[in-house]
């Protein structure tokens, strides 16, 4: 068994880092005849005997021209995988739960398309279809389903395609270190009380956007929900956009504490409840803090901070 | 393996699969009966209408009970749900039901193998060079099927086409290797049905009035023949099929009796040549008159039939030797001669009563024999395919009334006044002439050839043949029967063309399909065997073949992989062009260096060879527009001051 994990380590490795693009070369492309492939064979087989029985000269030309047929679409097959140059892509952050998305750029130098090309992350039941045209580039995400939060790694994939007869099956097992940041699945609870730090006065999830105080332009931080959009759209879309400002929202802090979560509930539980809270101040555009044992955010508010409070739930040691 | 049989069908597919199931059954629709054809172009309808309307296919039960109707009907019309017709018949109406049965990718492939056997069984019906490229154009079609299948939405049609076209061509190389190495064996397996070969015209074993006029418009062709020396005249070409000696007052039948085996003596030298017999049904060889040495799997029946011992189903070739001058018989059997005297009791009195005056004024029978003869060619007989209807005295009516008559018209009235006359006499049945094909020198006979003569039993000569047709219209005998013929008279399409170019063209015509019938459909065990001999494999059983086949295939799957993944790198035109010119510049030594662009090049070249440097010029201001400028059709400038480069 040893020598078969050896093998399999050896012919499924990437290239030494698993981040620079791949070319799919002879060793990494396995191919074995579909189902419908020995369909074909059994066909062929009753058209031979047919053929003797009958002393059908043309029969014999008509199974023999088929199996040449069935040769070249087992080259063409091959053909559709090899020499793919496969670089992998930056992953954005889900939620547990979610489905994460795996992208991989494919690109092809050949003279004709490849079409027909399936992608399928370790016993996923998604899979992902795509097509190259010739010398051109084409992004695929390959489907995962997260179910735990941390970091998700992409388990070997395999890029198998039949094009163009369907006889043949070409795969090949792809397993660049690719990872994909899962957030925990955030428990929609009510936002802890407001810390004597905060200045004005009793806020929970709307705090903050009573009084319009006027339009900034929006910085990349800001929440889409936010935009004004209306504002926005006059003059003919010319302006850049516009954020509505709200008098008292943004001086509200929340310190959202590990302490402050049920201490009889699990640490799972404690962490998605964290995560619901900071979904919640996010979308409150509230300014809030995330403290865990030994580690410490300082309040702030936008996505970048949003996304800091959440990586750091994601990975905490549980 | 990754074909998921949920994986649904998507709507553009259909359109390819109902071309392909209509290019792989529609051929059939020539031989089927009529309500198969209909049902089957009802159900390909009744696809294409849900097709188009986008509406639900019918249930299971549906197609059920479609199924059963059609095993009914097809068990009622063939009596059986086996066999040649009936398969095929089964198989295409499974063709057209699965056509309202497409859900998923995994029933469209069931159609497309189907197709695929399909194709196979128009080969039951011909295997001409029309059906081989019929076929050959729908298993492409077939493939493109698969091909869009497999592709998707994203193929456009011409590239799906091209891309098969692609296929079938690479797959050619395999198919001859295949063809000439597999190690064939011959068939056939299990007994053929009884249908296996039917509908095949050819001589009949029976002849009466019409019998071989029918044939007579036939421009088939019946055998071929080859003659290792310049073949003989026309008038000596008689094939003897098969020998006539029992009347019964209308129709003449083979005799079937115990006798010993025929003697020949032969008094020329014997002529070698090789026939190849289209399918027949029968036995007979139909062998140059007569007959030499026969080999083992032959028989010599004692009127000098030449026989296989299966009958010819399959068109096959064999080697032969002729005599032309021979004695036959000469010491004939008294029971043999008894049963050619032999007349019905009754019938033909006239005929009887001028036969026997005949004798009465001299019974020497070579002399009766002329005397029937002068008879046919001094009165007024006619030749001809039409002749009047006869009545209850065939003889009679046909001697003395109508006259007009067809060669088995002749031969029976001749045969009938010998006998009548006491002269041992026999209908032969065969074929006569045949015409060289100048394009090939094969001599054709067609079932237009077909020709009734007969023999008579003389003292001391044996038997010997008379041509009564030969009295009446020596033409016949020597020009065939488009020369025999008077004018007005229906005679085969080909046999009109007199002289002509388009004649030209059926010979050379005719001389293709001889060769495809000779060399490709005729390849068989045995000709695989002399294949290998010449190719210094003497003794290739199939170890052998399939050691060499398998290395052959391997070759040529390397070779494919190699063109497959061989990436020729892409040059567009003007660069081809300045590669050119670079080459010619390297003539007068000046290299240009990887770094170096056109125009440092050319401060180098006014440096190094100004004598060059003016035409050089004009080359890298044509290649920079050319190349650069975004004008596509500007490459004749780059041409232009390319040719003026030295």
């Amino acid at each position: 068994m040893a020598i078969v994990a050896d093998l399999k380590r050896r012919l499924f490795r990437w290239q030494s880092d698993g981040t620079a693009p791949l070319r799919l070369a002879q060793r990494r492309i396995f191919i074995l005849p579909t189902r419908a492939g020995l369909l074909f064979a059994a066909a062929l087989l009753a058209m031979l005997t047919g053929a003797i029985n009958y002393n059908l000269a043309l029969g014999h030309a008509l199974v023999f021209l088929l199996v040449g047929l069935a040769l070249t679409g087992m080259v063409h097959t091959f053909r559709n995988l090899h020499g793919l140059v496969i670089t992998p892509g930056r992953c954005e952050p889900v939620f547990a739960g979610e489905v994460a998305y795996f992208p991989l750029h494919l690109a092809s130098d050949r003279n004709s398309s490849r079409l027909a090309l399936e992608l399928r992350a370790g016993d996923e039941s998604r899979s992902v279809a795509t097509a190259v045209t010739a010398h051109g580039l084409s992004e695929v995400a390959v489907p995962v389903a997260s179910l735990r939060r941390g970091w998700l790694d992409l388990p070997r994939t395999r890029l198998a395609t039949t094009y163009p007869l369907g006889l043949f099956v070409a795969w090949s097992y792809l397993q660049p270190a690719m990872r994909c940041l899962v957030y925990p699945q955030p428990l929609a609870t009510p936002l802890p009380p407001q810390q004597p730090a905060t200045r004005s006065g009793d806020h929970h999830g709307d705090g903050g956007q009573e009084d319009f105080s006027g339009f900034r332009e929006r910085q990349p931080a800001d929440s889409p929900r936010h935009v004004a959009w209306k504002a926005s759209a006059r003059d003919g879309g010319q302006r850049p956009l516009l954020v509505k400002q709200f008098a008292g929202g943004a001086q509200t802090e929340l310190q959202l504490d590990w302490s402050l979560t049920p201490e009889a509930a699990a640490a799972e539980a404690r962490i998605a409840t964290l995560a619901g809270w900071v979904m919640a101040a996010a979308a409150a555009d509230a300014c809030y803090g995330l403290r865990l044992p030994g580690q410490e955010i300082a309040p702030d508010s936008g996505d970048l901070h949003r996304h800091r409070c959440l990586e750091a739930l994601a990975i905490f040691p549980s | 393996m990754t074909t998921r049989p949920t994986e649904a069908l998507d709507r553009g597919a259909a359109p390819w699969l109902f071309a392909a199931a209509l290019a792989t059954t529609l051929p059939h629709a020539e031989h089927q009966p009529f309500w198969l054809s209909a049902l089957a172009a009802g159900l390909f309808a009744w696809g294409g209408w849900l097709w188009w309307r986008n509406e639900r296919l019918p249930g299971r039960w549906a197609l059920g009970l479609a199924v059963a109707a059609a095993c009914g009907g097809v068990l009622f019309e063939f009596r059986t749900l086996f066999g040649r017709d009936a398969g095929v018949a089964m198989l295409v109406v499974f063709m057209a039901l699965k056509l309202l049965e497409l859900r998923s990718r995994r029933d469209a492939t069931v159609v497309v193998t189907l197709g695929y056997f399909l194709l196979l069984t128009h080969y039951f019906y011909s295997q001409s060079i029309p059906t081989g490229i019929w076929l050959l154009t729908a298993m492409t079609l077939l493939t493109a099927t698969l091909i869009r299948l497999h592709g998707g939405r994203s193929c456009s049609t011409g590239a799906t086409l091209r891309y098969a076209g692609l296929l079938t061509l690479q797959a050619i190389p395999f198919m001859l290797v295949l063809y000439l190495l597999f190690p064939r064996v011959a068939g056939p397996f299990w007994g053929l049905p009884q249908d296996a070969h039917s509908g095949r015209s050819g001589l009949s074993d029976q002849m009466s009035p019409g019998t071989i006029a029918n044939l007579a418009l036939s421009s088939e062709i019946a055998f071929r023949v080859r003659f290792t020396e310049p073949p003989p005249q026309r008038d000596k070409l008689y094939w003897r099929g098969p020998v006539l000696e029992g009347f019964d007052g209308l129709t003449w039948k083979p005799q079937i009796g115990r006798s010993r085996p025929p003697q020949v003596e032969q008094l020329s030298p014997p002529i070698a040549y090789e026939t190849t017999l289209e399918p027949q049904q029968q036995r007979w060889l139909l062998a140059l008159d007569v007959p030499g040495a026969l080999g083992p799997e032959f028989a010599l029946s004692s009127t000098l039939t030449a026989t296989s011992r299966e009958p010819l189903s399959q068109r096959q070739r064999f080697a032969l030797t002729a005599t032309l001058d021979y004695r036959f018989n000469a010491d004939e059997e008294a029971i043999a001669l008894r049963r050619n005297l032999t007349l019905p009791p009754a019938g033909n009195p006239r005929a009887r009563a001028l036969a026997e005056s005949w004798k009465a004024a001299d019974p020497d029978p070579a002399r009766l024999a002329r005397k029937a003869m002068s008879l046919f060619s001094d009165e007024d007989f006619f030749y001809t395919l039409q002749p009047p209807l006869l009545g209850e005295q065939p003889v009679d009516d046909f001697l003395f009334v109508t006259r007009r008559g067809f060669c088995e018209h002749y031969a029976s009235a001749f045969v009938f006044l010998m006998r009548a006359a006491g002269v041992p006499a026999r209908v032969v049945t065969g074929y006569q002439g045949g015409e060289a094909n100048p394009v090939d020198g094969f001599v054709v006979v067609r079932q237009s050839d077909a020709h009734a003569w007969a023999e008579i039993w003389l003292a001391g000569r044996g038997w010997t043949r008379v041509d009564p047709t030969a009295a009446v219209s020596p033409a016949r005998v020597e020009g065939g029967i488009a020369a025999a013929m008077p004018a007005g008279e229906p005679l085969p399409a080909l046999i009109q063309l007199r002289s002509n170019w388009l004649r030209t063209l059926v010979f050379r015509w005719e001389a293709v399909n001889n060769a495809w019938n000779q060399y490709i459909l005729g390849y068989n065990p045995q000709r695989q065997r002399e294949l290998m001999a010449r190719l210094g494999m003497p003794d290739a059983d199939w170890h052998k073949l399939a050691a060499a086949l398998a290395i052959i295939c391997g070759v040529l799957l390397l070779a494919t992989t190699a063109w497959a993944l061989h990436q020729r790198p892409r040059l567009d035109p003007a660069a081809r062009l300045w590669q050119k010119a670079l080459r010619r510049l390297a003539r007068s030594k000046v290299n240009c260096a990887p770094w170096e662009t056109p125009l440092i090049l050319l401060r180098r070249v006014e440096s190094e060879q100004p004598a060059l440097a003016p035409a050089f010029r004009e080359v890298v201001f044509a290649y920079l527009r050319a190349r650069y400028s975004g004008i596509p059709d500007d490459l004749t400038t780059l041409r232009g001051a390319l040719a003026r480069l030295p």
